[in-house]
């Protein structure tokens, strides 16, 4: 199925800027798929209020027992670093002594 | 580090996914918009010609299972706005585009279901032609609209396998029933293979988004593993696909089939399907009577968070 559907000639087409919020407020869903594992990323979606989001989270991103819990945390809390400046955050690369796989033991001496 | 175009060029080389917050080519971001905003309308439309049969359903046991698939439409639909909100746009001034018609829907959901076995049908030959797009477009470089394909593939798997067993029950029932199974493929098989859209010979649009690695695969591909893999599940259902030119090809390795009739995918893409204004018509009334709950809603998260801050 092609969802772009495709153009007609000579029909003008939308072209989209960028605007302001939407009335409802973002929020991200986070799901624990069972007890033991983390809350993992699921979506976002718009709600009025966190009380509202979290049922609308249910509805949206678990309707096949996904998991056995919820967050959903306001979009706008979120502080996310900036992917340009990943090397400052993520140099690690530099200190291959920091990874098992830098160390070599000889086979004999087994599974280590 | 490189930056802007050059970098966006690596990382589609590298066969990475762009992300939101990424630099892209204004095309590639207008593209995107587009079609993730257009295949969101698809799954929110879609729910209309389903939702017909709800009440009609033969049993409680197909009427759940319904209400389960419309329900998971109205899902996907919110997946892939969240995704096309990525993009900087919002999700008022997306259904404002709908409700105006300056942006489509898939042209399949103008066509009206007539019967119950248009339930079959429509899960075992429109949500089947969906899957085999959608699988393509968990590749897509766009990663919110891969992942929300991701979720979206494993959800319809569903769909067409309901819509098929609805198939198989009509065509293990009596005359009337298999009938009406069959009325329903003669109905749906042209309309499914013009969901692929265009013969990549006449398709404008392809190409850019080829190099651009959202689309995967061609239109005319995709619509030959539809058809390759459909045929043997109608021979099993004992129903013809009113298709006089189908037959195997034992130099390809696939099926041929006749000429698509692309004047009438042309006039229902312009507005003219049986259905169009209908369609838009009662998304509009819907939209415009739940305003009401859209503001009470709204006032109601203002009051709270005043009362978090006070």
């Amino acid at each position: 199925m092609t969802y772009s559907v495709p153009k007609v000639a000579g029909e003008a087409e939308a072209e989209v800027g960028r605007e302001a919020d939407s009335v409802w407020p973002l929020w991200e869903v986070f799901i624990r798929q069972k007890r033991g594992l983390s809350h993992v990323h699921a979506g976002s979606l718009h709600a009025s209020d966190a009380e509202a989001a979290l049922l609308a989270a249910r509805d949206v991103y678990t309707r096949r027992v996904e998991g056995v819990s919820i967050w959903v945390v306001s979009s706008a809390e979120i502080v996310a670093s900036d992917p340009d400046d990943a090397p400052a955050f993520f140099g690690s690369i530099e200190k291959p002594y920091r990874h098992a796989t830098h160390y070599d033991i000889p086979d004999e001496v087994g599974q280590m | 580090m490189d930056t802007g175009e050059g970098k966006f060029q690596a990382l589609l080389e590298a066969e990475e996914k762009i992300e939101p917050t990424d630099w892209m080519p204004e095309g590639y971001r207008q593209t995107l918009i587009r079609q993730i905003a257009q295949h969101a309308h698809s799954e929110i439309i879609g729910m209309q010609p389903e939702g017909n049969w709800i009440s009609r359903a033969p049993t409680l046991r197909r009427k759940a299972i319904l209400m389960a698939k419309v329900q998971d439409e109205a899902g996907h639909g919110l997946y892939l706005y969240s995704a096309a909100e990525t993009l900087g746009v919002t999700r008022d001034q997306l259904m404002n585009l709908l409700h105006t018609g300056r942006q489509k829907y898939s042209s399949i959901f103008n066509y009206p279901t007539l019967s119950w076995a248009d339930m079959g049908a429509i899960g075992w030959l429109v949500d089947g032609a969906a899957i085999t797009n959608q699988v393509m477009l968990k590749r897509c470089s766009y990663g919110p609209y891969a992942r929300a394909m991701v979720k979206i593939c494993l959800e319809e798997s569903f769909h067409q396998r309901q819509g098929y067993e609805i198939m198989l029950a009509l065509c293990r029932g009596t005359e009337e029933q298999k009938a009406m199974a069959q009325d329903a493929l003669n109905r749906w098989w042209w309309p499914s293979l013009m969901m692929f859209g265009p013969h990549d010979s006449d398709s404008t649009h392809s190409e850019q988004s080829t190099e651009w690695k959202i689309k995967r695969v061609s239109n005319d591909d995709l619509r030959q593993q539809f058809v390759d893999m459909t045929v043997p599940q109608a021979d099993y259902l004992g129903l013809v696909i009113p298709d006089p030119d189908l037959a195997w090809n034992e130099d390809r390795q696939h099926y041929d089939f006749g000429p698509i009739d692309w004047d009438e995918f042309w006039a229902v893409v312009k507005g003219h399907g049986p259905m169009n204004q209908e369609r838009i018509e009662h998304k509009r009334r819907a939209w415009d009577e739940g305003a009401w709950v859209r503001e009470a809603a709204a006032a109601f998260g203002e009051r709270e968070r005043n009362r978090g801050a006070a």
